[in-house]
C-alpha cells in the first residue's frame, strides 16, 4: 500500500520544525471538538435525533471527521517511523536469519517495510532468491496488511485499545503460525516454473541516502498527500454503511446473524470477507457499528481480517509467481487461522 | 547518449519516473533513450525489488519512489 518516497524538496528545514508541533496542537483541538461538532450539525438537519436517521446522521458526521483526522495522523507517523527501513534492508536482516527466528521477525519487519502492492512481486522474488525460505517469505507478506498501522490505529481511536490489542497479538500470530506451517509443507515445487529456476540478480547496490528529520517529516507529509487522497472514498462508503448498521439494524437481528450463538456465522464472515475488497480505514467504521449492535467479538475479528489480510488484487498479482494450487494453499491456511481465531473468541467471551 | 531504464510493473510512479527522466534530459539538453521496462522477470533479474527502479548505461543507481530531481540531473550529467 505504501511504497518509500524520496523527500520533495521545498520548504526549509525550520519550517517543519515549528510546523509540527503547531499542526499538532490544531489536530488535538479538532479532534477534543468532535461530539459537539457532530451534535451541532445533526441538529441542523430536520430529523428526530432519536429517530432511525438521526442516528445514522449522527454517526455518519461524527465519524467522517474523526477518521479523516486520526488516518491523517497514522499515516504521517507511520511514514516518518518508516523512512527508517526499506525492503533491501529487510531482506538483508532476513537473509542472515536461522529459519525459525526469522517467522515472527518477518511478521514485525512486514508491519514497518514500506512497500507497494504494485512491487510485491519483485519484492517476493528478491526475497526467494536470496534464500529467504518461502514460509518466511508469506509471513512477511502477511503481516504487511494483516497488522498495518492504519487499521490498528484506527481500531483504537473507534473501537477501544482492548480489542486493537487483541487484534494485534492474533494478527501477528496468524502471520507468524500460517508462515511457519506453509515453510513445513515444501509447496517450492508450486512456484512458477520461471521463478524457481531464477537466479536473481544481486540487489543493486545503491547507496544509502542520508535524510535529515526534516527530510523525513516530507516523507510522512507526501504519504499523507497520497494515501489519504486515494482511500478517503472508501473511508465515506465504510462510514456510510456503518451508518446504516448503526441507524437501522435491530439488534435482535444482529444478534441471530452475527451473534455468538450463530456458529456458522465465523466462517461466513469469512466467506463474505475474503472476496470484498476495501482500504482497513474502510472497514473499521463497519466493525465499529457491527461490535455496537451486538455483533460477537470473533465473527467481527474474522470478518475484519479476511477483508483486510487477503484480497483478490494482491492475490492476482502474485499469480505471476505462484501457481492457482499454491495460491489455494495459500488462501486455506490463512484462512484457517482467522476461523480459528473467530472460533476462540465466540467460545471464551 | 545516456540509455536509461525505468524498472516498474507499469505502476502510476513507474510512468512519472519515465516522463521525469526524460523532462530532466530535454531540460539539460543530454540525449537519452528511455526504456521502460515491465516484466517481472527483467526487473527481478536487474536485482530491482522496490519499484519503480531506474538504470543508467547498465549501472542500477535508484530504487522505490519518485527519484529526486537533483539527484536524477546528476545522473544524466555524469
Amino acid at each position: 500500500m505504501t511504497a518509500e518516497t524520496h523527500p520533495p524538496r521545498g520548504r526549509p528545514d525550520w519550517v517543519w520544525y515549528a510546523g509540527l508541533p503547531a499542526a499538532a496542537g490544531a489536530w488535538w483541538l479538532l479532534y477534543s471538538q468532535l461530539v459537539g461538532f457532530s451534535e451541532w450539525a445533526t441538529s441542523l438537519f430536520p430529523v428526530a435525533r432519536d429517530s432511525h436517521t438521526g442516528e445514522a446522521l449522527a454517526f455518519f458526521i461524527y465519524d467522517v471527521p474523526k477518521v479523516l483526522l486520526l488516518l491523517t495522523a497514522i499515516v504521517f507517523v507511520t511514514g516518518v517511523l518508516r523512512s527508517w527501513f526499506s525492503p533491501e534492508k529487510t531482506r538483508a536482516i532476513l537473509a542472515g536469519k536461522r529459519e525459525i527466528a526469522g517467522y515472527p521477525l518477518a511478521a514485525l519487519l512486514g508491519v514497518f517495510t514500506p512497500f507497494c502492492s504494485c512491487s510485491s512481486v519483485p519484492l517476493f522474488i528478491g526475497f526467494v532468491s536470496a534464500g529467504i525460505p518461502l514460509g518466511v517469505t508469506f509471513s512477511f507478506l502477511i503481516a504487511g496488511p494483516m497488522v498495518g498501522p492504519v487499521g490498528l490505529g484506527l481500531l483504537y481511536g473507534l473501537v477501544g485499545w482492548q480489542i486493537a490489542t487483541v487484534y494485534l497479538v492474533f494478527g501477528f500470530a496468524i502471520a507468524t503460525v500460517a508462515g511457519f506451517m506453509l515453510g513445513r509443507m515444501g509447496l517450492e515445487r508450486y512456484l512458477q516454473d520461471w521463478v524457481r529456476e531464477l537466479n536473481a540478480g544481486p540487489v543493486g547496490d545503491i547507496p544509502e541516502e542520508r535524510l535529515t528529520l526534516a527530510d523525513r517529516f516530507r516523507i510522512g507529509a507526501e504519504q499523507v498527500r497520497e494515501i489519504v487522497g486515494k482511500v478517503w472514498i472508501w473511508v465515506l462508503v465504510g462510514i456510510g454503511i456503518g451508518a446504516l448498521i448503526h441507524g437501522y439494524v435491530p439488534e435482535a437481528m444482529m444478534l441471530r446473524i452475527m451473534g455468538g450463538e450463530a456458529w456458522w456465522s465465523v466462517p461466513a464472515a469469512v466467506a463474505v470477507g475474503v472476496p470484498m475488497y476495501t482500504n482497513a480505514a474502510g472497514v473499521i467504521p463497519i466493525v465499529e457499528a457491527l461490535l455496537g449492535k451486538g455483533a460477537a467479538l470473533g465473527t467481527t475479528l474474522a470478518f475484519m481480517m479476511s477483508v483486510i489480510a487477503l484480497s483478490l488484487p494482491e492475490m492476482i498479482i502474485l499469480k505471476q509467481v505462484l501457481t492457482y494450487r499454491l495460491i489455494g494453499i495459500f488462501l486455506a491456511v490463512v484462512s484457517l487461522g482467522i476461523l480459528a481465531t473467530g472460533f476462540l473468541f465466540n467460545l471464551i467471551l | 547518449m545516456k540509455t536509461v531504464k525505468v524498472y516498474g510493473p507499469g505502476c502510476k510512479r513507474c510512468e512519472a519516473t519515465a516522463a521525469m527522466v526524460k523532462d530532466a534530459a530535454s531540460r539539460l539538453g543530454v540525449e537519452v533513450s528511455v526504456e521502460k521496462i515491465t516484466d517481472a522477470k527483467s526487473i527481478a533479474m536487474a536485482g530491482v525489488m522496490s519499484t519503480p527502479g531506474v538504470a543508467v548505461d547498465g549501472k542500477l543507481v535508484h530504487a522505490g519512489g519518485l527519484p529526486d530531481t537533483a539527484k536524477l540531473e546528476s545522473w544524466l550529467t555524469a
